[in-house]
């Protein structure tokens, strides 16, 4: 590209960024099976980005910024090998032509090289924070400060969550491989749960002031695509990419103008972003097509929720089927909304009943929300009320917080 | 945050390269697959549509073709995290042109969509 006379650093510095985002991810991938090392392969490409940021301010954007990087990238990659292995000095020694690595090209085998890349950051031996932490850094080639704004945590914290996860994988001795074909199921869920971890992330900021975190949701979302282009034919990735989609078309519908949480039963669905519906409705077709899965169930209970009316009994159903598929008491508690909602808050309340005892929910503020909910549909006021303050007390997301508060006073009464 | 790419291109009299529709074919699917590209489609000369015009009062309907020098060829919806990122695929898509069919000309423009970023009262 040309660009129009000498561009300030600024703006050059812009247009760094985006091709960035656009070729880090595969740049890193490809270094990686040059290299074999992770943690080596996004060094290589924190240098190249260096060399970028000294040389286009002065020498202008290159015409084709992608090959530039991958070119530049190599280059560093076969300079470092040289020097560690001494090959260069071995092959004059021997006389041999020093030609195996320019045959070496980055463009080669990008789709596997990436897939390699997803899988190594959401390896096993690593820590789900250092999952999510690796995957966002290497796929979705946030910086570390983007991931300490992202999850509210001291810039130095993120920088070593990644440092470890590097170490991690090297002590290890994680090869750049793929997973065994007995292992790639599991894999690919475990993929699928760091994914889905980063869209919840910011879908319900948990310990933020806001209520969603919109630049996580879209991080996740594209990553969930990114994998789609790469697994076309795994049901479960259309079906997480279909639920991601649906849930993140409400998004703009969630927060009133003064920033309260907006509840589903209240949104303006005038206002759900229709290009997401549809787009998740695509991929929630072929989820299908391929045999669906947990992810595909919770994509159709949110696509019942993008008719003008949600069909609570077939939402109902729907939980009845994941329940038994994924028996969690989140599961069940939701199930317990959806019987309410179809009409039957009375069974709805004696769902909850059993989740009372659930260690993981002893602390959940969505307990008491939902039989607060169910207690009021049976117009038991003052349990009711007692539940919403519970709730209030619980959760740790302020928007959520004045939102039971709200819903405690707002029932009125006394009984 | 969402860009929408108009791109204007005089209508050609000769059909483009087929290695031209090819490389086009594959961008669209890098950007499909880089999570990017949300919907793209190429558009039928404006002989084949019309346009709805309200002045002075008066509501009009007038069948195309329209008699600007360019015309609207295609569109493109990118899901992106800068302006700069909108502007290098919409300049991927204009290399190609400019390496595979020499003697085109034409233009992208690169508009925003409004969303949540713009109302920073509702993140």
């Amino acid at each position: 590209m040309t660009t129009s006379p000498s561009p300030s650093p600024e703006a050059v510095r812009r247009v760094l960024d985006a091709v960035w985002r656009i070729e880090s991810a595969r740049l890193v991938a490809s270094l990686a099976r040059l290299v074999q090392d992770v943690g080596v392969a996004e060094e290589l490409a924190q240098d190249t980005f260096v060399i970028a940021l000294e040389q286009w301010p002065r020498d202008g954007v290159p015409r084709d910024p992608g090959p530039w990087l991958r070119a530049t990238a190599k280059h560093r990659a076969v300079d470092l090998i040289r020097r560690r292995t001494r090959y260069a000095e071995k092959l004059a020694v021997l006389g041999v032509p020093d030609r195996v690595y320019d045959e070496y090209d980055l463009d080669d085998h990008i789709g596997d090289d990436l897939l390699r890349l997803i899988f190594t950051a959401a390896h096993p031996v690593l820590s789900t924070e250092a999952k999510v932490a690796l995957t966002l850094r290497l796929l979705g080639g946030l910086s570390t400060a983007e991931i300490a704004r992202a999850f509210l945590i001291p810039e130095s914290t993120a920088a070593q969550r990644i440092v470890r996860a590097k170490r991690t994988l090297a002590d290890a001795g994680v090869r750049f491989t793929m997973p065994t074909p007995a292992e790639t199921s599991s894999r690919v869920g475990t993929v699928l749960g760091v994914i889905y971890l980063i869209f919840n992330e910011g879908y319900a900021a948990t310990g933020g002031t806001d209520w969603t975190q919109p630049a996580l949701c879209r991080e996740a979302m594209r990553l969930g695509r990114v994998l789609a282009g790469l697994l076309p034919d795994t049901a479960e990735v259309h079906g997480l990419v279909a639920l991601m989609e649906l849930q993140a078309s409400r998004l703009p519908a969630r927060v009133s103008p003064s920033g309260r949480p907006v509840l589903l039963a209240d949104q303006d669905r005038r206002l759900w972003d229709r290009l997401l519906i549809r787009h998740g409705l695509d991929a929630l077709a072929r989820a299908s097509d391929l045999g669906g899965g947990v992810y595909t169930l919770q994509a159709e209970i949110a696509a019942c929720h993008t008719a003008p009316s949600t069909d609570w009994r077939r939402v109902a159903a729907l939980y009845e089927v994941l329940a038994y598929l994924q028996p969690s008491p989140v599961v069940r508690l939701n199930q317990a909304v959806a019987v309410g909602k179809a009409g039957d808050p009375g069974r709805g309340l004696s769902i909850t009943d059993g989740l009372a005892a659930e260690r993981s929910l002893r602390d959940y503020p969505q307990l008491p929300a939902v039989r607060g909910e169910l207690l009021a549909q049976l117009g038991r006021v003052a349990e009711a009320r007692a539940e919403f303050t519970r709730a209030a007390e619980l959760t740790r997301n302020e928007a959520e917080r004045r939102l039971f508060e709200d819903r405690a006073a707002g029932l009125g009464g006394s009984s | 945050m969402r860009y929408l790419t108009l791109l204007r291109a005089k209508q050609s009299t000769t059909p483009p390269p087929p290695e031209l529709m090819a490389a086009i074919m594959a961008l669209g699917e890098e950007a499909t697959n880089s999570g990017s590209l949300l919907d793209t489609s190429g558009l039928a000369p404006s002989a084949s549509g019309a346009r709805v015009t309200l002045t002075g009062g008066e509501l009009s309907a007038v069948d195309g073709p329209f008699a600007e020098s360019k015309e609207v060829i295609s569109y493109a919806i990118y899901d992106v995290r800068s302006k700069e990122e909108a502007v290098e695929w919409a300049s991927r898509f204009l290399k190609v042109h400019q390496d595979l069919w020499p003697e085109w000309e034409g233009e992208v423009d690169v508009l925003k969509l409004f969303g949540p970023e713009d109302f920073p009262a509702a993140l």
